[in-house]
């Protein structure tokens, strides 16, 4: 089984070939269950690995499959490899599970669209570059899975092109990344400059020799390896992109924040992590960025009223706790946390995208309530996911997120704890006034749209159930035992049993308790009636703008970055283009372009004339070689 | 008592299936009624097919017959590989090509196949005369072919003119193989080298020798001062012989130099690197400056071809393994990038008409899109851009070049090919950003479309796979060394 992985990257790189070459034939429905298939394909495949796994050897955890020898250039030598072990294979499961979920989705969400077939095609694209990240054997080939999952999101953002604001934030989320991939880039050279090679085994097993425990050069190699993780995992201060990121369709966001894309820099830290154990320092970087991005993204989160930027603001802040997790050693609190949330964000957007097809667009929450009534199953199953990840017990999140808390703590952090705890208020809170005001209370919505709301047609509504069930559920594997969860004990070839795992009664209780208290005060707030929100808005007024324009941080970035970047590239554009650069270039032509001329007249075509310039030609090369 | 060396007929096995095949295609003309030649097109790719499957069995070995005139190596094996897949791919495009231009006539599959017999000969030569032979056997068949679209008058032309040329430069290689075999007493390859290296020769009468066998080999591949029929031939001759020769007699001619200086007059490198590292500046520059200024689309190729044999000068300079093996790796993604490119000036005609302009070229992006994105493969290629063949190609030449420490060529090199992107980049441009002029063209459905298409895919095939994957190919090369003693 094992020797068939490369069918998983395949499989949807297939499904987009058949689909860009024969798609038109196929008609609208076949493209999509094409699409579907090859990534439900992908992902049999993957729980293959996933069982045959288990038969390998005693003491054996993984495997590599090597396709073919890509670049040989001396010392310099690359193949297209596959790793196979616990951690390439739950990321692949992941990846192709939740992605088959959305593109069934799709098939329901883009059924008006246009351009269905080239959706579809971006979108098997995606899935393969992030499974080709995922499953890499050495930093090359997760740096082109990395690119070409950036090169998809710039495309599936931007894809209704038509639309300057999809455009600009296509635009806006390639270009923020990229600056992270630089960083990425320069890490994966110094790799090379250090270890002379790319590959992971022969760099894991060297770097406790040659790099020095705290050293600069292993400090330095994370740290730029982790500047590409804040750029594509959305961090502080690259996280920009992704609440412009719902431009594009839904099922794309549902794509981005669950399942691949964002999660990348997180399973790429937590596939270096034995570089990031010699760089303590770096460690505590990307514990404090991910605190830090995970409480201020929630606290941004609690004003707004765009249904799909809450949710955006929620995906950074849980990638924060993600971050929070891989930092202090936690990486199968980390992993774990990636797939429960994969689950319940996947099952967040989709359902906003449920209730933005039922009404004709709209996103705006002041602009709906009441909605359970009418779409049942979008709203219970949006519940669910609510519970799962306000930390409810005994729903997924409660474990994932549980498990990272008490590692924290126990990892000697109390500071990073307890913001992380406050966090999690904020988080049950934010995504309980959500549901409040989009599922329950009265109906906001406008007068013309009301007769029309309905529920979603069974394609769509089947994926949400499908995620609810692992919402709920998915936790078990992290319950606690006596030789660490499930999902520890599968990890830990990879990461190593770690520490911090261990279930501690008093935290669980305490998270639980201010989960709860989250929802409480929600449902204070924006279904009881008890507290005014906008009176509760109006005594913080100052606190309350700043939050609800976001920390004024895209106009900082504006003034500080784009407009001195605008000025220069208008003073390139307009002064030293054309007459530097174009000067040069013309001169250059002009001068060869006359050259070419003068040579055409040797070209005379007379035979006489070549036999001389023949001849002449000879009489240089005897006198050369006879003179010399 | 005259002894008969022993003869090994499985060093020239593959010689033997090709000359059969063109003895049996020249009868077979005989008998076939007119509308049935296509066989003749059949035929040939089978006896080409069964010589290319004859040569792999024989790849690895190292031996010599007829006394040390044939060589059988793995350098001469890889050139022949390349002569055959030349040979298949201009016998596919043939046949819609004679067909649309009422040029249906036997002989020209005959004639192709002595040609390469000829080029097999040069490639597997352990003997100046051998050598000469083959060269003759090669140029021959190539003069009929030049003028084969008689009464055209530019075919006619291009015939003479080659004739008249060919001949002359023949003089000058006989005339140097006579004073090498003065100066050392062999006409031997490997017997020339162990004369060098004892010493005991006459140096002027050697050098002289070498000096007009680089003139009579300069002129087959076009090197600069003794290229100026190339364009002129080139742009008379039937397309599809045209295609031939710019791949096929390129490839051969640079066998017998690599071979000639690499293995028979090493030992005298100091003498001869000057004068090739000048030579391949020299044909570099003006073949690259003189395209910019071409409008016919195979006039432009004809001095893209010629810059190209600059490029492969570069790796002869480099010499050593490295420099064998890129050349011998350069001359089959050339031959892939310039046939695909003719295959598409032929595929892109309408019935006899061709678009010979690059203006005719404007628009074809949208008439044709395939066709046009095919051509700008080559195009890419032929300028060296990444993914394609091309620039590996050119990658593994100008590496080569340094680690010989020529880094100063390989930088001449690298400008040069900066300067290709410009004509290149017009067809490119041409194709895709200009309305097309006048009526539209539509896509024939002639004879041998199939044929020409699957002529088209193995060019595309080669030129990607070869950008992409170039590992197995390269290394196939890197052991296509020179038999040295």
């Amino acid at each position: 089984m094992i020797h068939l992985a490369w069918l998983v990257p395949a499989l949807p790189l297939l499904g987009m070939i058949l689909n860009i070459f024969v798609g038109r034939r196929l008609g609208r429905k076949g493209v999509g269950l094409l699409a579907s298939a090859a990534v439900g394909s992908a992902f049999l495949v993957s729980l293959g690995l996933f069982i045959s796994l288990g038969g390998l050897p005693h003491g054996v955890h993984q495997a590599e499959q090597t396709l073919f020898t890509w670049i040989a250039a001396g010392s310099f030598h690359v193949t297209v490899s596959l790793l196979i072990d616990p951690l390439s294979v739950l990321m692949s499961l992941v990846v192709s599970g939740v992605g088959f979920l959305i593109h069934v989705y799709s098939i329901g969400y883009m059924e008006h669209d246009k351009d269905y077939r080239r959706f579809f095609v971006y979108l098997n694209l995606f899935v393969a570059a992030m499974l080709i990240l995922v499953l890499a054997n050495n930093f090359l080939l997760l740096y082109v899975g990395w690119e070409l999952v950036g090169l998809c999101s710039y495309l599936l953002i931007g894809f209704w092109y038509e639309k300057k604001s999809a455009a600009d934030a296509g635009k806006k989320a390639f270009l923020t990344t990229r600056i992270g991939d630089v960083g990425f880039a320069l890490g994966i050279l110094l790799i090379f400059v250090t270890f002379g090679t790319l590959d992971y085994s022969a760099v894991f097993s060297q770097a406790p020799k040659l790099l020095q425990v705290g050293g600069t050069t292993a400090t330095m190699i994370t740290l730029l390896l982790f500047v590409g993780a804040i750029g594509k995992s959305a961090q502080i201060p690259l996280y920009v992109w992704l609440p412009d990121a719902m431009e594009g369709p839904t099922p794309v966001s549902a794509l981005i924040h669950a399942a691949t894309m964002v999660t990348a820099g997180v399973f790429m830290v937590t596939r270096t992590h034995v570089l990031f154990e010699l760089a303590p320092f770096s460690q505590s970087v990307v514990a404090i960025i991910g605190t830090l991005t995970a409480f201020y993204a929630a606290t941004i989160a609690l004003t707004q009223m765009d249904i799909k930027r809450v949710l955006a603001y929620s995906t950074i802040s849980q990638l924060g706790y993600m971050f929070l997790a891989v930092g202090v050693a936690a990486y199968s609190a980390g992993i774990f946390h990636l797939m429960t949330h994969a689950f319940f964000k996947a099952l967040l957007f989709m359902g906003a995208g449920s209730v933005m097809h039922a009404l004709d667009g709209e996103t705006d929450m002041r602009r709906m309530g009441g909605l359970i009534r009418k779409m049942p199953l979008t709203g219970w199953t949006f519940v669910v996911a609510w519970l799962a990840i306000s930390g409810v017990p005994p729903f997924s999140g409660f474990f994932s997120k549980d498990e990272i808390l008490a590692a924290a703590y126990h990892a000697g952090h109390p500071i990073l704890w307890l913001i992380g705890l406050i966090t999690a208020g904020l988080t049950s809170f934010y995504i309980g006034r959500q549901v409040f005001l989009t599922f329950f209370g009265r109906s906001r919505v406008a007068p013309d749209l009301e007769p029309h709301v309905h529920e979603s047609p069974s394609v769509m509504t089947w994926p949400l159930l499908a995620l609810a069930l692992l919402a709920a559920v998915a936790g078990f594997v992290g319950l606690p035992s006596a030789n660490g969860s499930l999902i520890q004990s599968f990890l830990s070839p990879v990461v190593g049993g770690e520490g911090g795992g261990s279930f501690d009664l008093l935290l669980a209780l305490l998270s639980t308790g201010v989960g709860l208290t989250g929802i409480f005060v929600a449902w204070l707030m924006y279904s009881a009636g008890v507290v005014s929100p906008t009176r509760m808005a109006a005594r913080v007024r100052p606190l309350y703008n700043l939050l609800w324009n976001k920390y004024y941080v895209d106009e900082l970035y504006g003034f500080l970055f784009i407009r001195p970047f605008r000025r220069t590239a208008a003073f390139l554009a307009e002064i030293f283009d054309p007459w530097v650069i174009d000067g040069a270039v013309n001169a250059v032509a002009l001068v060869t372009d006359g050259a070419s001329r003068v040579i055409r007249v040797w070209e005379s075509g007379y035979v006489r004339n070549y036999a001389l310039s023949l001849l002449a030609g000879a009489v240089i090369m005897l006198a050369y070689f006879v003179l010399r | 008592m005259i002894t008969i060396p022993p003869v090994h007929l499985a060093v020239v096995a593959p010689l033997l299936v090709v000359g059969v095949t063109a003895l049996v295609v020249m009868l077979c003309d005989l008998v076939l009624p007119a509308n049935e030649r296509t066989w003749l097109a059949y035929l040939s790719l089978f006896g080409l097919i069964g010589a290319m499957l004859i040569g792999t069995q024989l790849w690895g070995r190292q031996t010599s017959t007829f006394s040390g005139m044939f060589l059988l190596d793995n350098f001469g094996l890889a050139l022949t590989f390349i002569f055959l897949t030349v040979a298949v791919i201009t016998v596919l495009l043939s046949v819609a090509y004679t067909s649309d231009r009422g040029l249906v006539r036997g002989e020209f599959y005959a004639l192709i196949l002595f040609a390469v017999m000829g080029m097999m000969i040069m490639a597997t030569a352990g003997d100046l005369i051998v050598v000469f032979l083959g060269i003759e056997l090669l140029s021959l068949p190539l003069y009929v072919l030049s003028g084969f679209a008689r009464p055209a008058r530019d075919s006619i032309e291009a015939a003479l003119k080659y004739f008249l040329l060919g001949a002359f430069a023949s003089g000058f290689l006989l005339y140097g193989i006579v004073l090498i075999f003065g100066a050392t007493g062999s006409t031997n390859l490997l017997q020339i080298a162990s004369v060098l290296t004892k010493g005991a020769h006459n140096s002027v009468m050697l050098y002289a020798g070498i000096a007009l066998l680089l003139v009579g080999l300069g002129f087959k591949v076009s090197v600069v001062p003794f290229h100026q029929w190339t364009p002129d031939v080139y742009e008379g001759a039937p397309t599809a012989v045209t295609a031939f020769m710019v791949a096929g007699t390129k490839a051969a001619g640079f066998a017998v130099l690599l071979r000639i200086l690499l293995v028979a007059v090493l030992p005298v490198r100091d003498v001869w690197l000057p004068a090739i590292a000048i030579l391949a500046v020299v044909t570099m520059t003006v073949g690259n400056v003189t395209a910019i200024a071409q409008q016919n689309i195979k006039r432009m190729l004809a001095y893209s071809s010629i810059a190209h044999a600059g490029y492969i000068l570069v790796a002869v300079a480099a010499g050593g393994a490295a420099g064998t093996s890129s050349a011998i790796f350069y001359l089959l993604i050339y031959a892939f990038m310039n046939l695909g490119a003719f295959a598409v000036v032929i595929a892109a005609s309408r019935g006899g008409e061709e678009r010979l302009a690059i203006r005719d070229y404007a628009g074809l992006a949208r008439q044709r899109p395939v066709l046009a994105a095919i051509m700008a493969i080559f195009m890419l290629s032929l300028a060296g851009f990444p993914p394609t063949a091309g620039f590996v190609g050119k990658l593994t030449i100008f590496q080569a070049a340094v680690q010989n420490g020529l880094t100063w060529l390989a930088v001449i090199a690298v400008l040069n090919s900066v300067v290709s992107v410009f004509y290149y980049a017009r067809v490119i441009v041409f194709m895709y950003m200009r309305e097309p002029e006048g009526e539209p063209w539509p896509a024939v459905a002639g004879d041998g479309r199939r044929m020409l298409a699957l002529a088209l895919g193995i060019c595309v095939a080669g030129v990607l796979l070869l950008g992409i994957l170039p590992t197995p190919a390269y290394q196939a090369a890197q052991t296509a060394l020179l038999n040295i003693l």
